[in-house]
């Protein structure tokens, strides 16, 4: 698997490479962001990139415009390697970033942002005149008119859009990335943003666009690049995929040989949950009125793409969102009001999907994070202080159990390997004997062979009678692992499949209801 | 750790190498007081009489005591500015008492308590202080040093306001009253050895086991280096944070006390510019600002290393603006090597990592 994936480049652009990189490898601690990516961006085509989160979209992007330094590779623009250290190198170079959050200083003119760091200066005053006639003619080549002295936090999202592209232009960027330009934007200001993308095609210009809406990407996009758990695993031609096969390259994963699950008994219904809800900031649900069921001994799948909700649904039964709302039975106990430990205590217990941000204590040691939930059951017979004897039996009993390869639990916990440090996350919540065992996305950025260890921990778990609620975006980990399914998609439960009825399609199906494939539901 | 045989003697090669280099670092702070101590020892001939560690101890029990309350604070990734202040107004509250008693003119009576009610009122008010910080700051989102810069001001405030700006002087109480036997606090000793440094000795005992033993250490520790994931593993992460700042005023209120008994005397300006003293210590002793990091033990050292550096500089004759200067460089070369060595860690990690 650590081959670099095969592209097909048969029916390739017509156009040449205007950068490309070559064997570009990240490393962060515990894990690897880009494995040996051989990325080409061609001249003058609108290059979309497509991934999941996490794929390494961003950090490619990243090193790119200098604001990460890759590991090991190199960057070739035009048959020339460059180094690029910084945002300033990359300009230099004509590489141009529009970030996602907007870049712009809210309190100055849209003038005073283009030209911010590099006033036109006379006599060392800033000459505002010519400033703000080259803000205009920027952005009426932007088919905009708007005053260049208009304070940029009196603008609308789009025009605040319009102005970062003018900024980026008056920089004489070659190649412009653009990080999911339209994630704040209305329709109407897709369409406008559309026309000038093609607009600065039509000059010249390189598009990079990055985006999570996949119509959009195969609407706009001249050729597309996939990136999966930081690989590049395909190229083409946009004219000759369809969405089907973006799906298939940015979840699929041939790995039908993954694990085939041994049938067990199905017990009584174990948890409960009626109406789960948790409002929006600004209108609309995150998880829209959720109900369902979770039996003794089940493995319940939740599959859904991206911001569908399925993590903050998670989050909402753990207590860990105070505006959520909605009924939570545990054995027939309505824990719906508790605090997190005693939801915890009642034997809810979640493993977060960002196991760096919210699952460990990257400050602490792999023991102290296994216990850091389950603390009380170690203390001594006064229960005052912690008994260290407890505490190693506690820890070397589930490194034990769950094969954890660590050489001393002492150890901080940033020294393991992305699986094992996962595995650190699942043995932290076993500990506090859960009855209800929430993974999300537990196999993101692991290796092939520990993701074969976590799924056999969650078939022994759910052997031992333990419910599980397991979420992934992997269409072929849910299928294989799960005995029924939920799909959600924009924070409504949309199917519901037992294992016997779920296939790829329903399940794809489903979980673009209302999202990916019409544009009309979109306001 | 199952690397190919070809990269193995190349690996223990480099292995042994920065491993020697990070065990020295690791141990850095104790290096820096060996170091400071022997250069002394050598120019100053009287330094290492019992005498003078003893006067020396004195100096630094009042940091350490400042500086255990202040780990925990760092450890939790706050900051309390307000300690010297709260050890001002300790030291105010205590003086009142025994000078002058609780007053209640509507029965037209004046309550004197006796020392050991002098000390516990006066502790709980420092108590008192910390758990006012830490509500504001769990509570109401204030930043720790924003809320904590405040309570500076609102404790000097109160400590000057107690007796209209003077001291409380002669604190011996009075014999009819029952209040005598504070300055013995101060002044008196076991096996030799003053009260204060054994209550730094207790202290740090104490302070050690709660961080490495109990539960609530680990929780500071937790939310110190991550609070989200310490919240979802159930630690209640306000109340932890709220009783950090309540350590912190505790340690405050005593060190309040031990100063006006070595006195004999509550001044309002007691423990000014401390809290940057106690800050010091920790940060010397290894404890990272950002939290989740560091220990008890370093934090003492620490505040050996700038009462040892104090002192002995004091008996080379090396003028105040000097002492400042080399107190300073200190400082800062301790946080840079802090910073080499987790750099290091890092680039160590990496490379194990790109071996497999």
């Amino acid at each position: 698997m650590s081959k670099p994936a095969i592209v097909s480049n048969s029916s390739g652009p017509d156009t040449g490479v205007i950068l490309r990189t070559e064997n570009i490898t990240k490393v962060f601690p515990g894990t690897v962001a880009l494995d040996q990516v051989n990325y080409n961006i061609y001249q003058g085509k609108i290059n979309v990139l497509v991934g999941e989160n996490g794929a390494g979209k961003s950090t490619l992007m990243k090193i790119l415009v200098g604001n990460e330094q890759c590991t090991k590779g190199r960057v070739i623009l035009e048959g020339e390697e460059i180094r690029v250290r910084s945002p300033e190198d990359a300009l230099r170079h004509g590489i141009g970033i529009i970030y996602q959050e907007l870049d712009l200083c809210p309190n100055m003119s849209i003038a005073e942002n283009i030209f911010l760091a590099r006033e036109v200066v006379r006599r060392g005053i800033i000459d505002k005149k010519t400033q703000q006639q080259r803000t205009r003619e920027l952005i009426q080549r932007l088919e905009h008119k708007i005053d260049p002295n208009t304070l940029v936090s009196d603008l609308r999202i789009g025009a605040q859009q319009i102005v970062t592209i003018a900024k980026a232009l008056s920089q004489d960027t070659r190649i412009l990335v653009m990080d999911e330009p339209t994630s704040a934007l209305s329709t109407n200001e897709v369409k406008v943003l559309f026309r000038v993308i093609y607009e600065l095609k039509s000059h010249g210009i390189t598009i990079v666009y990055i985006s999570h809406k996949l119509d959009e990407v195969l609407q706009i996009g001249d050729c597309i690049t996939v990136l999966r758990d930081g690989r590049l695993v395909a190229e083409e031609v946009v004219k000759n995929v369809d969405l089907h096969w973006v799906i298939e390259k940015m979840i699929g994963r041939k790995l039908e040989t993954l694990f085939t699950r041994k049938r067990h008994k199905i017990g009584k219904v174990l948890l409960r949950v009626e109406d789960i809800t948790l409002p929006r900031v600004g209108g609309g649900y995150v998880v829209n009125h959720a109900s369902f069921e979770l039996h003794k001994g089940e493995i319940l799948g939740i599959f859904g793409m991206k911001g569908a909700g399925r993590s903050e649904m998670l989050e909402c039964l753990v207590g860990a969102n105070p505006r959520a709302t909605g009924k939570i039975l545990l054995k027939g106990q309505d824990i719906g009001g508790n605090t997190t430990l005693k939801r915890i205590q009642a034997g809810l217990v979640l493993v977060p999907e960002d196991r760096q941000r919210d699952g460990l204590v990257l400050t602490l040691s792999v023991a102290h994070n296994m216990i850091l939930a389950s603390l009380k059951k170690y203390l001594n017979r006064f229960r005052l202080f912690l008994v260290r004897k407890k505490e190693e039996k506690a820890v070397n009993t589930l490194i034990k159990e769950l094969s954890i390869r660590v050489a001393d639990p002492r150890n901080l916990v940033v020294s393991l390997s992305g699986g094992n440090q996962q595995k650190v996350v699942v043995a932290k919540g076993l500990l506090t004997s859960p009855k209800v065992l929430m993974l999300d996305e537990p196999t993101r950025g692991i290796d092939v062979g520990a993701k074969h260890e976590v799924f056999e921990i969650m078939e022994s778990l759910a052997a031992q009678g333990y419910g599980i609620l397991f979420v992934s975006s992997e269409l072929k980990e849910i299928l294989a692992m799960s005995d029924r399914i939920l799909v959600m998609s924009k924070g409504t439960i949309t199917g519901e499949f037992t294992r016997e009825e779920a296939t790829d399609a329903k399940l794809i199906n489903a979980s673009v209801v209302g999202n990916g494939l019409s544009n009309e539901d979109k306001q | 750790m199952s690397e190919g045989k070809a990269t193995k003697t190349k690996q223990l090669q480099y292995i042994t190498k920065t491993d020697i280099l990070q065990l020295i670092l690791r141990g850095r702070v104790f290096l820096a007081l060996i170091i400071v101590v022997t250069v002394f020892a050598l120019v100053s001939p009287g330094f290492l009489k019992i005498a003078n560690i003893i006067i020396m101890s004195k100096h630094v029990a009042i940091f350490a005591i400042l500086g255990i309350g202040m780990t925990f604070v760092i450890l939790s990734a706050g900051i309390d500015l307000s300690v010297g202040s709260i050890a001002g107004l300790s030291a105010m509250i205590a003086g009142g008492l025994i000078n002058e008693g609780i007053q209640l003119p509507q029965f037209g009576v004046i309550i004197y308590p006796n020392i050991w009610m002098v000390i516990i009122i006066t502790l709980l008010v420092g108590i008192l202080m910390g758990a006012i910080n830490g509500v504001v700051i769990t509570r109401f989102k204030v930043a720790p040093f924003i809320a904590t810069l405040g309570m500076l001001y609102i404790a000097r405030g109160f400590a000057g306001l107690r007796n209209n700006g003077y001291t409380f002087s002669n604190l011996i109480g009075k014999p009819e009253f029952g209040n005598t036997g504070f300055e013995q606090l101060g002044a008196s000793n076991f096996l030799g050895v003053d009260y204060s440094i054994w209550i730094m000795l207790v202290f740090a005992l104490v302070a050690y086991f709660v961080t490495t033993r109990l539960p609530f250490g680990r929780h500071v520790y937790a939310v110190g280096g991550n609070r989200r994931a310490a919240a979802l593993s159930g630690v209640r992460t306000n109340r932890t944070e709220t009783i950090v700042y309540m350590i912190s005023g505790f340690c405050s209120a005593m060190v309040g006390l031990i100063i006006a008994s070595q006195l004999v005397a509550a001044h309002p300006a007691t423990g000014t510019a401390f809290e940057l003293t106690a800050i010091a210590a920790v940060v010397l002793g290894g404890t990272s600002l950002m939290g989740g990091r560091g220990s008890i033990g370093g934090t003492i050292i620490g505040a050996f290393v700038i009462g040892v550096l104090s002192d002995g500089l004091v008996i080379l004759g090396f003028s105040t603006f000097l002492q400042n200067i080399i107190k300073g460089i200190v400082i800062v070369a301790a946080v840079v090597i802090d910073q080499i060595q987790i750099s290091m860690q890092e680039r160590i990690a990496l490379q194990r990592q790109e071996l497999k």
